[in-house]
């Protein structure tokens, strides 16, 4: 678990490194469109790479009452038999972490008093779903946020979301809120897989390096903002130049930016092939995204096989003696079966 | 079958996590601890790949020689078919969510039986083969390549999961472990590896038509010894129609149910309602299993046994088809039937109730009507004459089969009919039942004496809450609506709540039935007493 905390502290210190070094365009320049480029890339690589296989059955996870008689109430978010029950409980899942919610800790006891005898107890238990909707919804702001620094003049709504985050008005520049938990959820995230015995049995590094990865990037970006303070008028000029396609030069600028820079491109070149495919992969998901109408609607599966089965003649052939003495109806009576 | 502990000892018997990271733990095969393996006889003449003599307490398995080649080249295949593949291969995070809603797990507490872990055997091998990072980095990022330690390990979990699909709720990318299972499976069949208990049902439901291999005509004596227990109980002999052509429909129901106790009641059920409609049906002896084994082995197995299904309606001239109470079935009618062999034969039309006139507008391509959603129906609109007190002697729970609730969603369906049967009703714990509901643990060809404790266990946490209804509110009986539940839910009951009952829903709405011209009910359809029979008199006698 820690070492993929050593390579991203190795990322960080190659970056800061080659930023001392006058490496910084390396760092600053060629990296960055490399990252993007490998990203939009590999992407879609991997969408198509899932697309190219067919869809053979549809097989929705039915989360409730399906759709049947009159006097029976569908429950038409967790078991939609329609294209639109489906895009509703798509954007539950999506956006509001919909199964997730569902989470229960289970507890079995040996002897309890009502049962006398074993029970099982589940305890709602919505840690996770809140600590990952905060995650990835602060991650989402911070994110939009930093489209002060790609966008000229600023658009109206990405300076209203920063004045939002930082309303509390703490400090000097303002705290945002979205920075502070977006941390925290992180560190909760990580702190459960190095302290929940059944998170550690089951987590591999490519479990914790993108969540050190991330961390990196968060205390980076903290630090330019709050500490090692960067100066935000060449960022922007130096960013707008990488998004105009005429990169300044990165010389001048923070050895901490550099290392934020390079933290980010990293999380970038790694996501087409990890777990962090999972952000499009949802959308993918035949447990979900199909209507539970297979009864109503015949799904086709494109390599269906002919069939071949044991068909009622051979079956007839098989018995007809007997299926005679039993008086059941036949195609073929013995007599003429034998001509 | 070995002595079982208690259920206080299986509870506190669970062991904890092995030291060891789970890439390197062996599985282990101990009597009790595996299905027996499918007869070399059975695979050939189930035309299935490289059948071969094998046992899994030894050493060597007997692989064909490129048993490597072919499980590679199987993978290849199914990841080229299976987009759920490809993505549940790429897509999971390991939040651990599913972890402990896996019965397996619960009851074991073996790591291996979570089903992020069960899915990671797979992944694992996937690793090394189709990701850049499993194949520069191996072990380290949790890539591994086949072995025969591994081919041993999957067999072990593949069949340490009942294809329940809870786990599939809580994941919040929808990863369905059945659907890992299945092609595990299918992948083993490929080297051969296959379980008895699996495959002579697939063999006898391909030939017989039915599971157990019982030939057309014993099979309609056995109906007919169930319809005279009818006459018995009622005084009225039901209708015994088979493979009848020009009725209007066409009944299929697992076999389970025409020889099992107490899924033979549940039988004896439909035989009295149907008869008490004067329903224009008939019974197939050729298309007599409803349930389907082939599911529990591979994807063309399961349309080969369904197939019948169609053929049989076709030849027959049925309008439509009258599905019975079964679990595994349902998932295939609900979710597969139509892809594998249709469209239906084009005589058949939308279901529609000749009695309410109700148009199963739900059912409108695959032409099938389940049986609790077909009797609601008919309560709902009066058309039976029901005398729940008849069933007074029971506190019933009810017993979602996973399958109907996880890939159906006949939830509500059968809670009508049981309220409109039953006065005392109780519901088991919220997240043990409807979508959430907990397996039997011994579903997908699981229920085979042999692993009986492995049952046990995975049927902990279906028997906690049973337990906790029946010593909290005096619940002693629990319907479900399947066969497989029937078989396995009775010795779980014995197990872990002794003094419950276990019957399908039609059973009770045989007890329940008020016929026209039937005789004076002493007895139910198990021919036991009835509570409340002196009561019956004096309102007779009015």
């Amino acid at each position: 678990m820690f070492e993929s905390l050593l390579l991203v502290l190795l990322i960080g210190a190659i970056a800061w490194a080659g930023a001392s070094m006058g490496l910084a365009s390396l760092f600053g320049v060629v990296l960055p469109y490399a990252a993007v480029v490998v990203f939009i890339a590999g992407l879609a690589w991997r969408m198509m790479y899932w697309a190219k296989s067919p869809v053979p059955f549809a097989i929705p996870t039915t989360g409730g009452q399906e759709e049947s008689l009159d006097f029976i109430k569908q429950d038409k978010l967790d078991c939609p038999s329609t294209k639109w029950g489906v895009f509703w409980r798509m954007v539950l899942e999506v956006l509001l972490f919909r199964s997730l919610f569902r989470n229960t800790y289970a507890e079995v006891r040996e002897n309890d008093p009502i049962s006398k005898g074993p029970r099982s107890i589940y305890y709602s238990s919505k840690w996770l779903w809140c600590f990952s909707l905060l995650f990835h919804y602060c991650f989402l702001l911070v994110f939009i946020r930093h489209f002060r620094f790609f966008m000229d003049p600023v658009p109206s709504c990405i300076t209203f979301v920063e004045s939002i985050d930082g309303i509390m008005q703490i400090g000097s520049p303002r705290f945002f809120m979205t920075g502070g938990i977006l941390l925290a959820a992180i560190l909760f995230l990580l702190g459960r897989r190095i302290f929940n015995q059944r998170l550690r049995y089951i987590s591999l590094v490519n479990d914790y390096f993108p969540l050190w990865l991330i961390l990196g990037v968060v205390v980076s970006g903290i630090c330019l903002r709050y500490f090692d303070k960067t100066e935000i008028a060449q960022v922007k000029i130096f960013i707008m130049g990488l998004t105009h396609f005429a990169p300044v030069s990165a010389e001048h600028l923070n050895a901490m930016f550099i290392v934020h820079l390079t933290l980010v491109c990293t999380l970038l070149l790694y996501f087409p092939f990890s777990k962090l495919v999972h952000m499009p992969g949802i959308f993918f998901s035949p447990t979900r995204n199909l209507p539970n109408n297979t009864r109503r609607v015949r799904h086709v599966n494109p390599w269906n096989p002919p069939k071949q089965f044991f068909t009622y003649a051979e079956y007839e052939d098989a018995y007809r003696d007997a299926m005679a003495d039993a008086g059941l109806p036949l195609e073929k009576q013995p007599e003429k079966a034998a001509e | 079958m070995a002595k079982l502990p208690t259920p206080q000892m299986l509870v506190a018997s669970r062991p904890n996590f092995p030291d060891e990271p789970w890439i390197d733990t062996k599985p282990e095969f101990t009597p009790g601890s595996y299905c027996y393996p499918a007869k070399k006889e059975t695979m050939e003449l189930m035309h299935m790949p490289h059948p071969h003599e094998w046992d899994p307490a030894a050493e060597d398995w007997n692989l064909p020689e490129n048993w490597e080649k072919i499980l590679c080249d199987a993978f290849d295949d199914r990841l080229a078919r299976h987009r759920s593949l490809k993505l549940f291969m790429d897509i999971c995070v390991r939040c651990g969510a599913c972890a402990d809603k896996c019965h397996f797990f619960l009851g074991t507490n073996d790591p291996k039986n979570m089903p992020v872990l069960r899915a990671e055997l797979l992944r694992s091998l996937y690793r090394r083969d189709y990701t850049m990072l499993g194949k520069l980095l191996g072990k380290r990022v949790g890539a591994r390549g086949w072995d025969k330690e591994v081919v041993k390990e999957l067999f072990s979990y593949a069949y340490q999961c009942t294809e329940c699909r809870r786990c599939s709720l809580f994941c919040p990318y929808g990863i369905d472990t059945a659907e890992i299972t299945a092609i595990v499976r299918e992948l083993l069949h490929e080297v051969g590896l296959g379980t008895h208990w699996i495959m002579d049902p697939v063999k006898n439901c391909s030939f017989t038509g039915n599971h157990l291999g019982i030939q057309p005509h014993s099979f309609v004596e056995i109906v007919e010894m169930l319809a005279d227990d009818c006459e018995t109980i009622t005084g009225i002999r039901p209708k015994t129609p088979f493979n009848e052509k020009g009725h209007e429909i066409l009944f299929i129901t697992p076999s389970g149910d025409v020889f099992a106790d107490p899924g033979i009641y549940t039988f004896m059920g439909y035989l009295l309602l149907f008869h008490e409609l004067d329903l224009d049906y008939t019974f197939s002896t050729y298309s007599s299993e409803g349930g389907n084994f082939g599911s529990f082995t591979s994807f063309n197995m399961a349309k080969k046994l369904n197939a019948k299904m169609y053929a049989e309606a076709e030849r027959l001239g049925a309008k439509w088809i009258l599905g019975g109470e079964c679990g595994h079935m349902w998932r295939v009618i609900n979710q597969y039937m139509d892809t594998y062999n249709g469209p239906s034969p084009s005589h058949m039309i939308t279901p529609k109730s000749p009695i309410t006139g109700t148009v199963f507008k739900n059912a409108a391509s695959t032409k099938m009507v389940h049986i609790a959603e077909f009797t609601a129906d008919l309560i709902y609109h009066n058309k039976l004459k029901l005398d729940p007190s008849r069933n007074d002697h029971i506190v019933t729970t009810f017993h979602d089969s996973c399958n109907p609730a996880r890939a159906m969603g006949l939830l509500d369906e059968p809670r009508y009919v049981l309220k409109h049967v039953c006065n005392n009703f109780v519901e088991m714990p919220e997240n043990t039942i409807r979508e959430q509901t907990f397996c039997c643990g011994s579903g997908s060809g699981l229920n085979t004496e042999e692993i009986m404790e492995l049952r046990m266990r995975a049927g902990m946490p279906r028997g906690n809450a049973l337990r906790y209804v029946q010593q909290k509110h005096g619940v002693n009986h629990m319907a479900c609506v399947c066969a497989i539940d029937r078989a396995t839910l009775t010795p779980l009951a014995n197990y872990w709540a002794p003094g419950v009952t276990v019957s399908g829903l039609h059973e009770l709405v045989g007890n329940a039935l008020v016929m026209k011209g039937e005789s004076k009910r002493t007895m139910d359809l198990r021919q036991e007493d009835l509570p409340n029979v002196t009561d019956d008199e004096a309102e007779g006698e009015e």
